[in-house]
């Protein structure tokens, strides 16, 4: 059975405020109940207040084989990291 | 026992057992239901079914005023003290069956506890009240199955269509009621059986046409019980769920 359904992946919101996350994935026939296996399968321990389920087939991803090019070349640039400033000793919460 | 209390009692026995007997019946699909995601989805509901039977079974305990409390009659009545609907105590057969019998059960239970929500019996309401959010998701759930197997494949298309032939001769005593629980519906306690029919059979109804199916030719439902005349299969099943409270009286978990 598993075998014949499409994958789905799932995220999840876990308070208003915060954006979706990756959860994970499951097997199911069509959206709505991919939905309703995401709340059963995730959210059992009130760990979410809004689900998205996409067709994992929908989705594309970087070529591990480019990793190199895609990523490496950030390594070397620190100035890239807000860090070489002052921050007032009044301000709190950074 | 004044006759009224005596009724009430049996109507919280009657609305526990029938959430306890389902709620053990779908555990039997713990770690056997086709998928993860399957399993997960009975298991929860049998979990919410449970949590009601709590709730019902405490109050049933207290009415009774004998000291038993949910757990001794879950675990200590024998099978012709249970007054759940012969419905739930079915065996579950295939996925198809289990999500037949839900279906027709949830669709009910949901109506039912939508009215118990109005009771004026403040114990009946509140239970009623937190059970509508968990049943409304059962029925939809028990529905979107049904109208995927009816409208699937042959086979599941096939395997409906004998789980709806196996269950349908159930339904009509979800709809009974008795001169006890008549008593209770006069003065607003319990709920009015009979009136929730139209409005079941016209949600049933639009599912089942949804899934292409249509609803079997029974000409005559069996029941009995409500007043403990059970088929044989849930002797069996208590056999199995009583087991570890009656071989080891004083275990804890």
């Amino acid at each position: 059975m598993t075998s014949e359904l499409p994958l789905w992946e799932v995220f999840m919101r876990a308070r208003n405020g915060l954006s979706h996350r990756h959860v994970g994935s499951l097997h199911a026939a069509d959206a709505r109940m991919a939905i309703e296996g995401a709340r059963d399968v995730y959210t059992r321990r009130l760990e979410s207040v809004s689900l998205w389920v996409v067709p994992s087939v929908a989705i594309t991803a970087s070529d591990p084989g480019e990793s190199a090019s895609l990523f490496e070349p950030a390594q070397d640039k620190v100035y890239r990291h807000p860090t070489f400033y002052v921050v007032p000793y009044n301000i709190t919460h950074i | 026992m004044a006759p009224r209390d005596r009724a009430l009692l049996e109507l919280a026995l009657r609305l526990g057992d029938d959430a306890l007997i389902l709620g053990q019946r779908l555990g039997e699909w713990c770690g056997h239901a086709p998928t993860l995601e399957v399993d997960l989805s009975l298991t929860n509901i049998a979990l919410d079914l449970i949590g009601q039977a709590h709730h019902f079974l405490a109050y049933a305990g207290e009415l009774e005023g004998e000291g038993r409390d949910a757990d001794k009659l879950a675990f200590r009545r024998d099978v012709l003290e249970f007054r759940n609907c012969l419905l739930v105590e079915q065996p579950n057969g295939d996925f198809a069956r289990t999500m037949t019998r839900q279906f027709l059960f949830s669709t009910w239970q949901h109506l039912l506890m939508e009215q118990l929500a109005q009771s004026r019996d403040p114990r009946l309401a509140g239970v009623g009240a937190k059970a509508v959010k968990e049943v409304t998701y059962h029925a939809r759930l028990a529905s979107d199955w049904v109208v995927r197997l009816g409208d699937g494949t042959e086979e599941s298309r096939r395997r409906m269509t004998e789980g709806l032939d196996w269950t349908w001769r159930f339904v009509d005593e979800l709809f009974e009621v008795d001169a006890s629980e008549a008593e209770l519906v006069a003065v607003g306690v319990a709920v009015d059986r009979p009136a929730l029919r139209p409005a079941w059979d016209a949600r049933v109804g639009d599912v089942l046409g949804r899934a292409g199916l249509s609803a079997p030719i029974v000409k005559r439902g069996v029941s009995g019980g409500r007043t403990g005349r059970h088929s044989e299969h849930l002797g069996h099943m208590l056999g199995e769920m009583q087991f570890l409270s009656r071989a080891y009286p004083d275990a804890v978990w």
